[in-house]
């Protein structure tokens, strides 16, 4: 395995692959580093394409002992080419949809869920948990009950509906707590440390945040085996959008790709945008905030990886932005109506922050921009509740005809 | 009555073990250096140049004091500071 070591990214103190997530010298957060040296990347590349169809097939570049295994095997999700968004944004760029609602439990956390129980496993857990704004607590749920092992899924006791019924369904022990999500993964922080237990987003976040590497290297896989120009992904505590760069990075290291990192957009809700406001106000210091948006996936008001996804984003010529819940109702609607796409809230926020992009101008003529639409709109269904047209007629076509002012055909 | 200052089990090599100290102050800020006075090794690990790291989070009573004045947030007498590593969640 090439996997080599823990790292802390802020001191560099090194650490034997177990569960940790901090360093105990200054408090940074723990990667996963590899030694991919040796490794021919024709040969890496033929495994990949006799691989499995999900993300296994990535197996080299994953941090087990073994072979990975998981019954509900997420990724290759379709790479949609969307050019009736992109007329309807009034770009000339070539906008990709990358839609990872088509997951097992809807969503791109399935990705991280699966290494990180795989891991578990691995490191002979029988129990796993997680702190959740609803899409981790699905897919915690579903894939601890596939692979056998006990879970406890802890989320804020305000959640949408559908989140808490599409986990409880799973048959895990599932926890509202009275407060929001950092008060919720503040003690999961505090449980951590106490129990025996994996905690996917904490004492396993190094695994875990592996899994978006995934999104990466499909993404380079669908184009052709090219990089995109551009990405534009949602920002919660900024694990996603910092993988998606390392899975780049590290492809492009060992020579699997070649060309230009890509330019990093990053989106996040104007109700809880500590990552964006630390970009406008060129910091790196995140202040935490108190979320109030529909964004709930995304209501993160104290990002871990913050500071990481605000320098990414200027070293690659990039931004984090915000919109509006507004912006995010229509993001929704304009992405369903120019490609059969139903997001959750996340992807509003992705969308909406697309369409400030190619307002101001910012998205070149022929430049490949992959979109990462991370959630199902099933899940978020109350964020558009109150603005969907529904006709109620007679069961007869004179009644039709007089709602719908046109001939009935015969 | 004094303050209790409860320390997480990766830092507790820096405390000769304890999981939790006792010390008193004012703000935030005096009873960390109270603490600090005991253990100079969990200086090193929480603070920089004055300030608390990046990524440690600190917690009066469970609210994170980037809420209220940081280290110069007051301190009543019995309360409970909290110290925990940043890097969970997402």
């Amino acid at each position: 395995m090439a996997a080599k070591n823990l790292k802390c990214k802020e001191c560099e103190a090194e650490y034997e692959l177990g569960a940790h997530f901090f360093c105990a010298q200054c408090f940074g957060p723990l990667e996963v580093r590899y030694d991919f040296s040796g490794m021919d990347p024709e040969g890496a590349k033929r495994r990949i394409q006799t691989g499995s169809n999900g993300i296994w097939r990535y197996s080299d570049f994953l941090p087990f002992e073994g072979k990975a295994s998981d019954p509900l095997e997420p990724g290759m999700t379709p790479l949609i080419k969307a050019d009736r968004l992109a007329e309807r944004l009034g770009t000339e760029a070539e906008i990709w949809i990358k839609n990872d609602a088509a997951n097992p439990t809807h969503s791109f956390k399935d990705r991280v869920v699966a290494v990180a129980i795989a891991k578990a496993k691995e490191l002979g857990f029988e129990t796993v948990a997680c702190a959740s704004t609803g899409n981790l607590a699905n897919a915690v749920a579903a894939h601890a009950s596939a692979a056998g092992l006990d879970s406890y899924v802890f989320v804020p006791a305000d959640l949408e509906e559908q989140k808490l019924i599409a986990t409880d369904i799973y048959g895990t022990n599932l926890v509202g707590v009275n407060g929001n999500y950092d008060d919720v993964n503040r003690l999961c922080t505090q449980l951590a440390d106490e129990k025996p237990w994996a905690f996917v987003n904490v004492n396993l976040r190094p695994y875990y945040a592996e899994g978006s590497k995934t999104l990466a290297y499909e993404t380079v896989e669908q184009l052709g085996w090219k990089l995109p120009d551009r990405v534009v992904s949602p920002i919660a505590s900024g694990s996603l959008f910092t993988k998606i760069h390392r899975g780049f990075q590290e492809w492009l290291d060992i020579g699997l790709v070649k060309g230009e990192m890509p330019i990093f957009n990053g989106s996040q809700a104007e109700g809880c945008s500590p990552v964006a406001t630390a970009f406008a106000e060129g910091s790196t210091i995140c202040r935490p905030q108190k979320p109030n948006t529909i964004a709930k996936s995304l209501a993160i008001g104290d990002p871990a990886d913050g500071p990481y996804a605000v320098e990414q984003a200027r070293q690659t010529g990039g931004a984090v932005d915000s919109v509006s819940d507004d912006e995010i109702k229509a993001g929704i609607r304009m992405l369903a109506e120019t490609t059969g796409v139903f997001t959750e809230t996340a992807g509003g926020v992705t969308v909406g922050v697309l369409a400030k992009l190619a307002a101001r101008g910012e998205l070149r003529a022929g430049e490949k921009v992959v979109v990462y639409i991370t959630g199902e709109g099933l899940k978020t269904l109350d964020a558009n509740r109150d603005s969907f047209a529904f006709t109620t007629i007679e069961p007869d076509p004179a009644s039709f005809e007089s709602h719908f002012g046109q001939e009935v055909a015969v | 009555m004094p303050i209790t200052v409860k320390i997480p089990s990766q830092l507790r090599a820096a405390t000769g073990g304890a999981p939790e100290l006792s010390a008193d102050g004012s703000t935030v800020g005096e009873v960390l250096d109270s603490v600090f006075e005991q253990h100079d090794d969990l200086k090193q690990r929480i603070t920089q140049d004055g300030e608390l790291r990046r990524f440690v989070n600190v917690y009066v009573g469970g609210e994170d004091i980037r809420y209220g004045e940081g280290l110069a947030t007051a301190i009543d007498d019995g309360s409970e500071i909290t110290i925990l590593p940043a890097v969970a969640g997402g």
